[in-house]
């Protein structure tokens, strides 16, 4: 059989036209806008400046540390958070598969109204959270419209919805250990906590390494959870690249925020590129 | 063993009692909240209606000549034509790549791994679309959603097509297929498994996507479902129930779907993540 002429590349022109149509040519087009000051009709070239003055401009620089933070710690949170809820899911309780499809659901459910949602949960006079707190006998908390606490409502209600996947991916990656390990290990006497620590963690580590990729990722990309809390504020409080980019655009600055997004993608891969290499180095070896 | 079965009770007990107070309620929340009127509603508590008001449902459908309905129209125009597309792109796509090796197969795996992780370009998008006079059309829409999302979908049909023997394609050519027979009478029925999970998972993340449809459909004639309940945040509010009515209308196929489809979309959810 000759293998170049059954697997013929004729049958890649599809994927590649589309692909390369509304994707790859706006990617590579968007490193030469990124530079230049744009109505869609004309250009000017303005080499750096764009960047220049997104770095320099204070309400749109701190949107890349927000970004970093919002990335960052959503991770860490499902990495930690999903580890402990799936091995509590695959241990020997009844209602575990009722349990997974609740804990998994809000991932089903559209970003713009779990936002609505939270975001009336977290009214500052009569949200439910702040119900809980004064009758806890705490002071109102004004969760969106307290500048330091913003991003991080914003944050928890992300880790919220998203916690469900990376716990499925870990109870997959559980459930693929082998028993017998367990086994072994308790003939020769290890307690729960030594089961957990020299069997699971090092065996669910492809699992742990896809969720801190996948959320990662989600992180560095997320646009509409915060878009639909907090629109960006108060302020600049929760602005992230993303949202800058969308605010660029509606403002008529289509320089700038074609510069935004080529930061984005600078951003993923000067991080989640070499992250992923690392992580699955690891794993190999 | 006794002790054993006790202490998982108490699991499922403490299990059930989280489950609810964290995962629950606020569903629970925004069902009791579309039910109430608009005064009861705009206090945001999660008290049961005191007279269930079934009309802010009909009220929410009617609104603005149907808006909501017509959005759920354009939704499903885009979910399914792009479904569609992808699966016949896609399978085409991940059934050369997965068998063919080479350099220009690298470069093209290279491709698909980066589109993975890489968000669009999107204002020389809309120049470009508007260049191929798309832009704002439901035709666009289904291209972008097609795009963005053939990087996934190549992966999930490359990564069955490792399972399945290449005898079976020999045994093809023996009996004289071709290479288009061979793709649509042997291969495409055995990736059946793999387009089921296509279906879903892309059915799920166009249905519910709103930045895209925010930046490349812009307009009212054509909005989508998650668009109309972006834009009825700003126009209901002060009148909850409505918002939540609409909320509730477009979590429900969800659920319904979650409720037939709960372990494929679980397991494909699994399977693209950590082949990613």
């Amino acid at each position: 059989m000759n293998k170049k002429k059954i697997y013929t590349l004729w049958f890649l022109i599809p994927s590649t036209i589309i692909f390369s149509i509304f994707f790859l040519i706006p990617l590579v087009s968007s490193l030469f806008y990124s530079l230049t000051v744009w109505d869609f009709k004309s250009f000017t070239f303005v080499g750096l400046d764009n960047f220049k003055m997104f770095f320099s401009e204070r309400s749109l620089s701190t949107s890349v540390i927000h970004t970093l933070i919002y990335a960052f710690l959503t991770c860490a949170l499902k990495v930690i958070l999903a580890f402990f809820i799936a091995i509590f899911l695959t241990s020997k309780i009844k209602t575990k598969n009722f349990l997974r499809s609740v804990v998994f659901f809000p991932n089903l459910v559209s970003t713009i109204a779990v936002g609505i949602t939270f975001a009336a949960l977290m009214h500052p006079t009569k949200g439910l959270f702040n119900l809980v707190l004064s009758t806890l006998g705490a002071g109102r908390i004004d969760f969106l419209g307290n500048t330091s606490l913003a991003l991080f409502s914003v944050i928890f209600t992300d880790v919220w919805k998203g916690v469900g996947v990376a716990t499925v991916i870990y109870v997959s990656g559980i459930q693929s250990i082998d028993k017998t390990y367990y086994e072994a290990a308790s003939i020769d006497g290890a307690n729960g906590w030594e089961r957990l620590k020299n069997i699971t963690i090092p065996l669910v580590r492809p699992a742990m390494n896809s969720v801190i990729i996948l959320s990662l990722i989600g992180g560095l990309r997320s646009f509409d959870l915060i878009w639909a809390m907090t629109g960006g504020g108060p302020g600049f409080a929760t602005d992230v690249v993303s949202s800058v980019v969308y605010k660029q655009y509606a403002a008529g600055f289509y320089g700038l925020s074609t510069a935004g997004n080529v930061i984005m993608f600078v951003l993923i891969a000067v991080i989640a590129y070499p992250l992923q290499r690392f992580l699955l180095k690891r794993e190999e070896s | 063993m006794k002790k054993q079965k006790r202490r998982s009770l108490i699991g499922d007990i403490l299990g059930l009692i989280f489950a609810f107070l964290i995962f629950i309620i606020p569903f629970l929340f925004m069902l009791t909240n579309s039910l109430k009127d608009r005064r009861g509603a705009n206090q945001m508590s999660l008290s049961l209606p005191d007279v269930f008001h079934w009309e802010n449902y009909t009220e929410v459908l009617t609104f603005n000549h149907g808006i909501v309905l017509t959005a759920f129209k354009n939704s499903l125009i885009i979910t399914a034509g792009a479904v569609i597309l992808l699966i016949v792109t896609c399978a085409m796509s991940g059934y050369v790549l997965q068998r063919r090796r080479g350099k220009v197969m690298s470069v093209f795996n290279a491709v698909v791994m980066a589109g993975l992780m890489v968000p669009p370009a999107i204002l020389p998008t809309i120049s470009l679309m508007q260049g191929l006079h798309v832009y704002k059309t439901l035709f666009g829409m289904i291209m972008i959603e097609v795009a963005l999302q053939t990087p996934f979908t190549i992966m999930l049909y490359r990564g069955f097509m490792s399972t399945i023997p290449i005898e079976l394609e020999e045994a093809g050519y023996i009996d004289g297929c071709n290479r288009g027979e061979m793709f649509t009478k042997v291969v495409f029925p055995l990736l059946k498994p793999v387009t089921a999970t296509v279906i879903i998972l892309n059915a799920v993340n166009i249905f519910n996507d709103f930045t895209n449809p925010l930046y490349f459909l812009p307009g009212a004639s054509n909005s989508t479902v998650q668009l109309t309940l972006y834009n009825f945040m700003g126009q209901f509010s002060s009148s909850y129930n409505l918002l939540f009515a609409d909320v509730i209308v477009i979590t429900i196929p969800m659920l319904i779907l979650f409720i037939i489809f709960n372990k494929k979309i679980v397991e494909g959810m699994v399977a693209g993540a950590v082949k990613g």
